[in-house]
C-alpha cells in the first residue's frame, strides 16, 4: 500500500542560486545525519545535465522497525537533471537495500516562482512503501513524520546554504500548503496508528504535510 | 562533505570543486562544454567505484535508471 505526501515550499533565491547551492546543500547544520556523498555519474545530454549521485545517511529506523532493519546507514540514489535554458531541475531519490520494509521515493521539482521571478518554487512528492504484512498504518504514520522532518531539513539546511552562499539575497521564505497535518515527535505506536487511521479516514486522496523550518 | 571511501574524499574535493565553477560560470551560462572536470572525475570515479565494491553496494540497483523512465512513480489522481 503506497502512502503518497506532497508539500510545497517557497526560496527566495533565484532559480540560478538555488541550482548552484543544490550541489552545496551537505553539510550544513541540518544535516547531521548525512554522512558521505559522491557523484557516480555526471554527462551532459542535450542541453541537459544528468547527475546520480550516492549519499549514506544514518538509519533512523522507528522501535517497531529494528527487527527487521538492523543496518546503521542507509544507502540513496539521488537522481538528477537540470535544464538551465528552461529552468528546471529535477531530483528523484530512492533508498537501496532494504525496499521491501520501507521504500521511500521522494521527487522535487524546482522551477522559477509564477509569483516572483527571483524565487524559486521547490514541489516536493514522496512516495512511502511497505511491503511487511500489517505495518501499513504504522509505515504511514511512520513516513508522515519523516516527511515532515525532512521538509523541515530540506528547507532549513537548504537555506542555510544558500544564505551563505548568497548572503545579500533575502533569506525568509514562505511556504503553501493546502492543509496543514501535525504529529507530535514522540508518539508512541499505537498513537501514530490511530492518527495515522484518522487521517486515513479523513482525507482519502494524497496527504499534504506542511514544512515547518526550524521547528523541532 | 565526505566521499563514501575514506581515500577518495580529497580526489572529491578537487572534482566537486572543478565542478561548481564550470557549473556556476559555464552550464549556466549556456557552455556545455564539459572536459574541463573531465581528468578530475576520471580518478575520482575510479576510487570511488573501488569503495562502493568494499562497501558491498548493489552496484546493478545504483546504476539503475528511474528518473524519466517507466519505473518511476507518478502522483495519483487527483479526485476532487
Amino acid at each position: 500500500m503506497v502512502k503518497y505526501f506532497e508539500t510545497t515550499s517557497v526560496f527566495r533565491f533565484s532559480w540560478d542560486q538555488v541550482a548552484q547551492g543544490f550541489w552545496k546543500r551537505y553539510p550544513n547544520p541540518h544535516s547531521n545525519h548525512v554522512l558521505s556523498e559522491d557523484t557516480i555519474f555526471r554527462e551532459i545530454r542535450g542541453n541537459k545535465l544528468f547527475t546520480k549521485r550516492l549519499l549514506t545517511k544514518t538509519n533512523r529506523v522507528p522501535k517497531w522497525g529494528e527487527h527487521f532493519v538492523n543496518a546503521r546507514t542507509v544507502k540513496i540514489v539521488e537522481e538528477s537533471i537540470t535544464d538551465p535554458k528552461e529552468k528546471v531541475l529535477i531530483t528523484y531519490t530512492r533508498n537501496i537495500g532494504y525496499v521491501r520494509v520501507m521504500s521511500i521515493v521522494e521527487k522535487v521539482v524546482y522551477t522559477v516562482s509564477r509569483e516572483n521571478p527571483n524565487w524559486t518554487v521547490a514541489e516536493r512528492s514522496a512516495w512511502i512503501d511497505s511491503q511487511v504484512f500489517g505495518f501499513g498504518r504504522a509505515i504511514q504514520a511512520f513516513g508522515l513524520e519523516r516527511f515532515r522532518k525532512n521538509c523541515q531539513q530540506m528547507v532549513g539546511g537548504f537555506n542555510y546554504v544558500l544564505t551563505t552562499m548568497f548572503p545579500n539575497s533575502t533569506t525568509t521564505l514562505s511556504h503553501m500548503t493546502s492543509d496543514e497535518v501535525m504529529t507530535s515527535k514522540k508518539e508512541t505506536l499505537k498513537d501514530a496508528a490511530k492518527k495515522a487511521t484518522d487521517l486515513a479516514k479523513s482525507k482519502a486522496g494524497p496527504i499534504y504535510a506542511s514544512c515547518q523550518p526550524n521547528k523541532t | 562533505m565526505n566521499s563514501i571511501g575514506e581515500n577518495c574524499s580529497e580526489l572529491k574535493n578537487q572534482y566537486d570543486h572543478c565542478f561548481l565553477t564550470w557549473f556556476s560560470e559555464k552550464f549556466l551560462k549556456g557552455d556545455t562544454n564539459d572536459e574541463v572536470c573531465a581528468p578530475f572525475f576520471k580518478v575520482y570515479q575510479q576510487c570511488v567505484k573501488k569503495a562502493m565494491k568494499e562497501h558491498h553496494i548493489d552496484l546493478k540497483e545504483v546504476e539503475k535508471d528511474v528518473l524519466g523512465s517507466a519505473d518511476e512513480h507518478a502522483p495519483p489522481p487527483k479526485n476532487t
